[in-house]
């Protein structure tokens, strides 16, 4: 057997994943974030008559709470298996990686376990986010400056 | 009408994401990484602001607006002080998530155990 007829082997026994429902879940649970993001932002604005750069943080912080509590009961990682990016790519995701490696690796203990692990997964988001901004920073501070 | 911009930027956000998790063998993590390097490409031009400024909320959901968010920083962190501000402005726009995603996680440490 060749490596090509391998390769058709592996194919055909992968379990098929429905791309199409799956997109259409991601893009559904991913509208829907940001619709109540947009609105829980300007009900904030109405009620608490602070700016909008201040609302869309209360915001934020709002989903990071609700994606730390939920991973902690339990239900959120199903809901991530079903939606996958809809629930990855908002900021729901960055919390759920975060909380989800300190519930995991506390047993290792406080500093070893949870401070070493904490961010396993959150880490290349940081790090390439920092990079990737700090030299893309200097970029632009040559053309526009 | 900044909620319909809002649904559907995040959700073909989302989408897309999902596109690329389906049709290659990339991990979530190598997605987000590629959103937010995206995020501060797109913030090069103020590129995102704008898109922020039509969108509303929705456009600060995705990953990409934490690396506009950090461009961002860096840029007026120089503007304001000089050499110096590159490094230390980069992370204050995004330190509000940070702090709340470690402080929440930790707290949920003392309350929760790991689900098998």
């Amino acid at each position: 057997m060749n490596k090509k007829e391998y390769l058709k082997l592996v194919k055909k026994f992968t379990p098929k994943e429905k791309k199409l429902k799956n997109a259409f879940n991601a893009f559904l649970m991913g509208g829907t974030l940001g619709f109540i993001a947009d609105g829980l932002k300007c009900l904030i604005v109405k009620w608490a008559h602070i700016p909008i750069k201040e609302a869309t943080t209360w915001v934020l912080i709002i989903y990071i709470f609700l994606a730390s509590l939920f991973t902690g009961l339990g239900f959120f990682d199903k809901l991530v298996m079903k939606f996958k990016c809809g629930l990855i790519v908002p900021i729901t995701g960055f919390a759920h990686s975060i909380t989800s490696s300190a519930l995991d690796y506390k047993n290792d203990g406080l500093i070893t376990g949870l401070g070493g692990y904490l961010f396993r997964l959150a880490g290349c988001i940081l790090l390439y986010g920092i990079i990737a901004a700090f030299f893309l920073a200097i970029l632009k501070v040559i053309i526009y400056v | 009408m900044t909620l319909v911009y809002s649904f559907l930027f995040c959700g073909f956000i989302c989408l897309i994401g999902q596109i690329i998790l389906d049709n290659t063998n990339f991990t979530p993590g190598h997605i987000t990484t590629i959103f937010v390097v995206l995020g501060s490409v797109l913030g090069v031009c103020s590129f995102y602001d704008k898109i922020v400024k039509v969108v509303g909320a929705g456009a600060n959901i995705p990953i990409m607006s934490f690396g506009n968010l950090l461009l961002n920083g860096s840029y007026s962190g120089y503007l304001e002080d000089g050499l110096l501000g590159l490094f230390s402005g980069i992370l204050v726009p995004v330190s509000a998530g940070i702090v709340s995603a470690i402080v929440f996680a930790f707290i949920m440490t003392l309350f929760f155990k790991a689900q098998d």
